[in-house]
C-alpha cells in the first residue's frame, strides 16, 4: 500500500508543469471557463506566445478570491476575468496598476475610462426562448405579465454573476418597486440555481421555457448548431450591460510582457478570437468585423449600467427585494 | 498497546486536517462573527432538511435492506452494485436524471397529463428531500443490508424452529446498532448540501448554510464568516455523531458458524414489492442520464481523457490513504471524529489548506493531492460506518481466541480480522474511489489548465454551451465511477470466506 502511495502521489505531482529556466513566464490568472480548452484561453495564449518570446501560464480558478488570499505574495502577473459589479473590492485592495493604455478603439455601448481595469468583451443580460413555442417579450412588463404557466428559470444572485446582474437589471428598471415586480415574477420562476450551467442545462432539457442568459446566447446555437430556434427576448426599457476585464498586477514581476499583453487586448487578432470562442461581443471591434451570427444579432436600444460604486452600493438592496418576493 | 497509538496518531491526523485549515482561514478572517437573521433562517432550513432526508432514507431503506437479505435471485448481486450508482452522481447530472423522470415535461408527468390529475411539481422541500433520498437511500440500504448479513444464519433456523418473533429477538437488536450511525452520516451528507437545496427547492426560502458559505467568499470575501459557519457546521455533524452514539446500543448477538445460509422467512410478494419499487425509483433517473449521454459519449473532446486519468488516479491515491487511515480509526471513537470532516464546507476546507501550503509552494501545483486529501476526508466516515460493525464482530466473536492462541499485531489483523472484513472492506473501497471520481471539489479554487479532473471538464463543457458533450462526460464518468465501485465491490466479495 506504500509503494502505491507514493507511486500515485509521484504521478499527481509529475503532472506539474516545469517551466523552462530560460524563457520569461507570464503568469495570468483566469477564471476556470476562460483557460479551459473549450474557452477562449487556449488560441490566446498561442498568439500570444507567437510574437512574446514568452511563455504565457493560465492559473485558473476563482479569481478575485484567490488574488485576494494571496495578496503581496501573488505570481500574477496579470489578471483577466473580473465583471465589473465587483470590481470595487478588486480596486480597493491596492493589488493592481494603472494599464497606460490609449482606450479609442474599444467599441463598448457605454463610455469607459478606466485607468485600471480593461474591458475585453461585453454582453447583455437577456431572456432566452425558444421561438417555435413562444412569441417572445417586447419589453420586462410583458414579460411580467406573461401567462404563469410560463417556465422561467433563474440564477441565484448570491452565487452567481448572471444572477446578481439579473437583480441589478430589475433595480434599474423598477427603482423603489422592484419587489413588487419580483412579486410578478415570482410565480413563473420554475427554480433558482446555483449558476449559468445548471439553468443552461434545464432550458436545453426542456425544463424551463424561458432562461435568464446573454444576448449573444442565440449565436452559439446559430453558429456551432445551425439552430435558428433560440432567441433572446429584447426589451424596450433597455438591458443591463455586463463587461468583462482585465488588470495587470502592481507586484508583477515582468512588467514589460504585462504591460505588452494588456495592450495585445485590444488588438484586432485578439478581439476577433472573442466572440466565437467566449461567446460574447468583442470590447474592440467595429461590428462590420464581427462573424456573421453575431452581426445579425438583435441588439438593445437602451443599455443599464452600474458602475463599480453604485453596484456595491444597491447590491444588498437589490437582493434582498429578490429574496424577500420569491421567499413569499 | 502499540495498536492504541496507531489509532490516536490515525485521530490526530485527521483531525488537525480538519481544525488546522479551518483554524487558517478563521484566523486569516479575523476570529468569529455573529450570525444575521437570515443565516439562522438558512441554519433551520439546513437543520430541517437534512433531518427529514436521513429519517426518510433509512426508513425507506430497512424494508428493502430486509427484502434483498431475505431473497436470493438471478442478477441480485448486480443490482445491488448498481443501486449504489446514485450516491456517486455528480450533483448536476443527477438532477437532471431526477428532472426527467418528475420535472415539468418528466416521465411521471407525461403519464399523469391524460389521466387529468394535477401535475406533479418538484420543486420545493419536498424535492429537496426526494434528491436526497435518492442520493442517500442507496448507502441507508448497503450499510443496513450489511448488518441483516452479519446476523449469524444459525439463529433464524433456531428462531423458526422455536416459532420465535424473529424481528424482536434477531432483527431489532441489530437495527438497533446500525441504523443510528446510517442516519448519522446521511444527515451529515444532507447538511452540506447546496446545489441540490437550491436548484430543486425553487428558491431563496431553500437556503443552505453551505450556500451562506459560497456567498461570503465568493462575493463578499469574507472569510470570518465563512469560517464561522464552517464552525456551526462542524458543531452540527460532532452532534449527530455523539446523539448516534449514545442512540446505537443494542449487544451482539455472539457468535455463529460464520458462513451464511439461505433464509425461508417473510413474505415473498411483499418483498418483491419493496425491491421493485426501490430498483425503479433509482434505476429511472439513471436510464435518462444513459440515455441523455449516450450521442454525447462517442464524440467528446480528446481533453476529456487527461481529465478521466487524472481523476482515475485521485481516485485509486484516495482509496489507498482511506484505507489506510480507516482501519486503525475503526472504533467508536474514531467513527465520531471522522465526520468532522465530512461535515465541513468543502469550501473552506480547500481555502484552509491553501493558505497553509501557500507561503512554501505555488497552490496549484498541488490542486491534485490537495483534492485528493479532501476526498479523504469526506469518505472516512461512511468507510468507517461501513467497517465498524464488521470490526466489533470480529473483536467480541474471535478476539479471545486470538488471544489464546498468541496472535497479536499484524499476524491477528492478517489472520482473523481481515479476511472477515473482506466484503465491507471491498465495499469502502469502491465507495470511496467512485465518490472521489465525482467529486468536482476543492481542485476548482486553484487549478491551471490541463490539470483538471473530470467532473471539472464536464461543467467547463457545459460553461461553453456544449451541452451534450456535457452529458457524454457525465455518463463516462458514471461509467468509470461504477466500473472502480463493481471491481472493489466485487473484489471485496468473490472471495469472502464469510
Amino acid at each position: 500500500m506504500k509503494t502505491t502511495l507514493i507511486t500515485v502521489t509521484g504521478l499527481l505531482f509529475g503532472t506539474a508543469a516545469l517551466a523552462d529556466g530560460h524563457t520569461p513566464v507570464l503568469t495570468v490568472y483566469a477564471p476556470d471557463y476562460f483557460g479551459s480548452e473549450w474557452g477562449p484561453g487556449p488560441s490566446i495564449e498561442a498568439a500570444f506566445e507567437e510574437r512574446c518570446e514568452c511563455d504565457l501560464q493560465y492559473q485558473t480558478g476563482d479569481l478575485l478570491p484567490r488574488l485576494l488570499l494571496e495578496g503581496a505574495r501573488t505570481e500574477a502577473d496579470v489578471a483577466i476575468g473580473f465583471n465589473s459589479d465587483i470590481t470595487k473590492q478588486a480596486r480597493d485592495s491596492g493589488m493592481f496598476a494603472p494599464h497606460g493604455l490609449d482606450l479609442s478603439p474599444l467599441t463598448l455601448p457605454i463610455d469607459w475610462n478606466d485607468d485600471t481595469f480593461l474591458p475585453f468583451n461585453y454582453g447583455h443580460t437577456a431572456f432566452i426562448y425558444d421561438n417555435t413555442k413562444l412569441d417572445g417579450f417586447d419589453s420586462f412588463e410583458a414579460l411580467l405579465n406573461a401567462p404563469d404557466d410560463v417556465r422561467i428559470v433563474i440564477q441565484d444572485p448570491r452565487s452567481s454573476i448572471s444572477g446578481l446582474a439579473l437583480v441589478l437589471w430589475v433595480q434599474a428598471v423598477y427603482g423603489d418597486e422592484a419587489e413588487a415586480a419580483w412579486l410578478r415574477l415570482a410565480p413563473k420562476i420554475v427554480t433558482v440555481t446555483q449558476g449559468w450551467s445548471e439553468s443552461y442545462g434545464l432550458f436545453t432539457d426542456g425544463e424551463a421555457d424561458v432562461v435568464l442568459s446573454y444576448t449573444t446566447s442565440p449565436a452559439y446555437h446559430i453558429i456551432a448548431e445551425d439552430d435558428l430556434t433560440k432567441s433572446a427576448a429584447i426589451f424596450e426599457e433597455g438591458h443591463y450591460f455586463m463587461v468583462e476585464l482585465a488588470a495587470k498586477l502592481a507586484t508583477t514581476d515582468q512588467p514589460d510582457l504585462a504591460d505588452e499583453f494588456m495592450a495585445f487586448i485590444l488588438t484586432e487578432e485578439f478581439q476577433t478570437m472573442i466572440p466565437t470562442t467566449n461567446w460574447s461581443f468583442p470590447a474592440a471591434l467595429p461590428v462590420e468585423q464581427w462573424p456573421e451570427g453575431f452581426q445579425d444579432l438583435p441588439m438593445p436600444e437602451t443599455v443599464f449600467f452600474y458602475d463599480e460604486n453604485e453596484a456595491a452600493a444597491l447590491r444588498d438592496t437589490a437582493i434582498e427585494a429578490w429574496r424577500s418576493a420569491l421567499s413569499q | 498497546m502499540a495498536q492504541r497509538v496507531v489509532a490516536i496518531i490515525a485521530a490526530l491526523v485527521v483531525a488537525g486536517l480538519v481544525i488546522g485549515p479551518v483554524t487558517a482561514v478563521l484566523w486569516r478572517g479575523g476570529g468569529f462573527t455573529t450570525l444575521s437573521a437570515a443565516d439562522l433562517s438558512a441554519l433551520q432550513f439546513t437543520v430541517w432538511q437534512a433531518f427529514w432526508s436521513a429519517v426518510i432514507s433509512v426508513a425507506l431503506a430497512i424494508p428493502v435492506a430486509r427484502a434483498l437479505a431475505r431473497r436470493s435471485f438471478w442478477g441480485r448481486s448486480v443490482l445491488i452494485s448498481i443501486m449504489g450508482a446514485p450516491f456517486i452522481l455528480p450533483v448536476i447530472v443527477a438532477i437532471l436524471g431526477l428532472l426527467s423522470v418528475f420535472g415539468g415535461n418528466g416521465f411521471v408527468n407525461l403519464v399523469l397529463e391524460p389521466l387529468s390529475v394535477p401535475k406533479l411539481d418538484i420543486y420545493g422541500s419536498h424535492g429537496v428531500i426526494l434528491a436526497h433520498v435518492f442520493f442517500n437511500l442507496p448507502l441507508a440500504v448497503r450499510l443496513i443490508l450489511q448488518g441483516w448479513l452479519a446476523i449469524p444464519s444459525e439463529r433464524f433456523r433456531v428462531a423458526a424452529s422455536l416459532a420465535a418473533p424473529v424481528f424482536w429477538l434477531l432483527e431489532w437488536p441489530m437495527l438497533r446498532r446500525i441504523v443510528p450511525g446510517a442516519f448519522a452520516v446521511i444527515f451529515v451528507i444532507c447538511i452540506g448540501s447546496f446545489a441540490v437545496a437550491l436548484t430543486l427547492g425553487g428558491g431563496p426560502k431553500a437556503t443552505t448554510v453551505e450556500l451562506a458559505i459560497y456567498q461570503a467568499f465568493k462575493f463578499d470575501f469574507d472569510l470570518s464568516k465563512a469560517a464561522s459557519l464552517a464552525v456551526v457546521q462542524l458543531c452540527l455533524g460532532l452532534g449527530a455523531g455523539l446523539i448516534a452514539l449514545l442512540l446505537a446500543r443494542g449487544d451482539m448477538l455472539g457468535a455463529g458458524f460464520d458462513r451464511v445460509v439461505q433464509r425461508w422467512d417473510g413474505s415473498r410478494l411483499l418483498d418483491a414489492t419493496w425491491i421493485g419499487l426501490a430498483t425503479l425509483f433509482l434505476m429511472a433517473p439513471l436510464l435518462a442520464i444513459f440515455i441523455a449521454g449516450l450521442a454525447g459519449l462517442f464524440d467528446l473532446p480528446i481533453g476529456i481523457w487527461g481529465a478521466a486519468s487524472r481523476s482515475f488516479l485521485i481516485s485509486l491515491g484516495a482509496v489507498a490513504l482511506t484505507m489506510a487511515l480507516a482501519l486503525p480509526l475503526a472504533t467508536k471513537a474514531g467513527e465520531a471524529a471522522s465526520l468532522l470532516g465530512l461535515s465541513v464546507s468543502g469550501l473552506v476546507l480547500g481555502t484552509g489548506m491553501f493558505l497553509i501550503v501557500q507561503p512554501y509552494v505555488q497552490p496549484s501545483s498541488v490542486a491534485l493531492p490537495v483534492t485528493m486529501l479532501v476526498n479523504v476526508l469526506m469518505a472516512l466516515p461512511f468507510v468507517l460506518r461501513i467497517l465498524r460493525p464488521g470490526v466489533d464482530s470480529a473483536r467480541v466473536d474471535f478476539g479471545r481466541l486470538g488471544q489464546s492462541l498468541g496472535l497479536r499485531g499484524w499476524a491477528l489483523w492478517r489472520i482473523v480480522y481481515l479476511p472477515r472484513l473482506r466484503r465491507p472492506m471491498g465495499f469502502a473501497a469502491g465507495l470511496t474511489g467512485a465518490l472521489a471520481m465525482g467529486d468536482l471539489g476543492v481542485i476548482t479554487l486553484f487549478s491551471r489548465p490541463g490539470q483538471g479532473t473530470l467532473p471539472m471538464a464536464m461543467y467547463q463543457l457545459m460553461g461553453a454551451y456544449q451541452m451534450e458533450a456535457a452529458y457524454g462526460a457525465a455518463l463516462l464518468l458514471v461509467m468509470l465511477s461504477l466500473g472502480l465501485f463493481w471491481v472493489f465491490d466485487k473484489g471485496g466479495r468473490a472471495h469472502a470466506v464469510v
